[in-house]
């Protein structure tokens, strides 16, 4: 078992705990974005940020990707760290606005604006997706490419990947939610429900023995009628 | 494509499917691009997922996945090259070549591409065609420097270059000299020597000085065809010690007069070769 601190109570957690299960489990909220509990550690949002160590020495780490260690003293709610996550939220309503999700994050966490340029992409990179395709369909379908501004996800070459099942994992758990809805190009389309309110698989057959996730769906509720 | 070419290129790798690079820097030093084909049969080798492969094909500038031209011209455009004019020699390539940063031209010559830095700021603005480098670069040098790169920069004059020297050599088997003085190569006496191939036999002169590939024969050689030297004297076949260092194909030997060994790779098209004067490895 290893010692540490949690914002000043003294905890002890297993060994290979991350710091963000250890704070979970001790009741200290930490809020997360690229992390979830089937699926490998990434660091890719920041938004799990704490605060270790002390006086000068002190840094911002991300909790899902750091081992707790014995003496370590953490804080999870520190002036420092809400700055820092204040500035992840609106860096990621930056970038994808239209995502319920971050809204949420925003709403939750009293961020009101951002100032930054203003842009609608609909990948904020954060790996959930890839993962889940590798870790838990054992497919590997999809990955990143290229990098820097460039970087995206997709299938090797842009064209259907034999690997994928169409399961839907990856829009299920995609939080800017439209990362695969490519109704405009429905050979690739899996569904598109999320951005339009006439969803494909009500008006077409193909997609009737598909498997979908989209759990609060429009479509679903017109077909139950 | 071939496709024995992904084998051949993964099986010196490890099994622990290390190497992954150097795999697609040899395909890509065969093709000048990754071929879809090749990435996927590079997967089924390794056993790797298509998915990791494209991902490290995609991440690094140095491959590409679309055909690339015969010659790679890459115009830097790194700060000091950029300050020094380098987007001015790029628009002018882009004018000459008539297409964009990163195409290439319909002929399949050229390839234009525009890079960060070619490691050589002070000698600014750069360029680099096949790998060779051009320094202070100015507009005027630019037709200029198509204009060798279409004649091929391989080539070494002869004369002016340090690298160039002739040489004497003897059959390795009979000692009977090798040199050919009334057919001329590059302006010196020639080296004669009978080759086979598929069902063709013949004379061949190669060139007798040290870093020059020109010959002269009597019947065409096909590019990446696998030769048999003969000598003509004794009819005994220069056969080499040791394999080509950069194919792998069998090497001919012949006897420097003065003390020494040289060895050329059997295969046309390659250029590999050894050079052993008086145990002195060049």
């Amino acid at each position: 078992m290893i010692k540490l601190t949690l914002n000043g109570l003294e905890v002890s957690v297993e060994e290979g705990t991350t710091l963000l299960e250890a704070a979970r489990f001790y009741g200290f909220p930490i809020p997360t974005l690229c992390y979830n509990e089937g699926l490998s550690p990434y660091g890719a949002c920041r938004l799990c940020v704490v605060e270790i160590g002390e006086g000068p020495r002190a840094k911002l780490v991300s909790s899902c990707t750091y081992p707790a260690e014995e003496g370590l003293k953490v804080r999870t709610a520190s002036e420092r760290v809400l700055r820092a996550r204040k500035m992840v939220i609106e860096l990621l309503l930056a970038s994808c606005p239209q995502s319920k999700i971050i809204q949420d994050l925003a709403a939750a966490h009293n961020v009101r604006q951002q100032r930054f340029k203003q842009e609608y992409e609909d990948c904020i990179m954060c790996g959930l997706c890839v993962r889940m395709c590798e870790e838990q369909m054992m497919a590997k379908a999809i990955g990143f490419r290229g990098r820097g501004e460039k970087r995206s996800i997709g299938t090797p070459f842009d064209i259907t990947s034999e690997e994928c099942r169409q399961c839907g994992a990856c829009m299920y758990i995609c939080p800017a939610c439209q990362l695969r809805c490519t109704y405009n190009e429905p050979e690739k389309a899996i569904c598109g429900a999320c951005s339009n309110l006439s969803p494909p698989c009500v008006e077409k057959e193909q997609f009737d023995d598909m498997m979908c996730y989209m759990e609060p769906c429009v479509a679903c509720e017109i077909k139950t009628e | 494509m071939d496709h024995n070419d992904a084998p051949m290129a993964t099986e010196t790798q490890d099994e622990d499917h290390d190497g992954l690079i150097s795999i697609l820097e040899r395909i890509q030093a065969k093709y000048n691009y990754l071929p879809q084909e090749a990435l996927r049969e590079v997967s089924e080798e390794t056993g790797r997922s298509l998915v990791d492969i494209y991902g490290v094909a995609t991440f690094y500038r140095a491959f590409s996945l679309k055909p690339r031209g015969k010659h790679l011209v890459s115009v830097c455009l790194g700060t000091a090259c950029h300050v020094r004019g380098g987007p001015m020699i790029a628009e002018e390539f882009e004018r000459q070549l008539g297409v964009c940063a990163g195409e290439t031209t319909p002929d399949k010559e050229f390839t234009l591409e525009t890079v960060n830095c070619l490691g050589a700021c002070a000698l600014g603005p750069i360029v680099t065609v096949d790998g060779r480098y051009f320094t202070k670069v100015g507009t005027a040098a630019v037709k200029k420097i198509l204009k060798q790169a279409k004649e091929g920069l391989g080539k070494v004059e002869i004369g002016t270059d340090e690298r160039v020297f002739p040489m004497e050599v003897n059959c390795p088997r009979c000692n009977h000299s090798l040199m050919d003085t009334d057919h001329l190569v590059d302006g010196h006496p020639s080296i004669r020597v009978t080759v086979s191939f598929g069902k063709m036999h013949g004379w061949l002169c190669l060139s007798s000085l040290y870093g020059s590939y020109n010959v002269t024969s009597e019947y065409p050689i096909p590019e990446n065809t696998v030769a048999y030297f003969f000598c003509p004297h004794c009819h005994g076949e220069l056969l080499g010690a040791s394999d080509c260092p950069e194919c792998g194909e069998p090497m001919v030997r012949m006897i420097v007069r003065g003390g020494g060994v040289v060895q050329i790779c059997s295969r046309r098209g390659c250029k590999g070769h050894t050079l052993d004067v008086d145990g002195v490895n060049l």
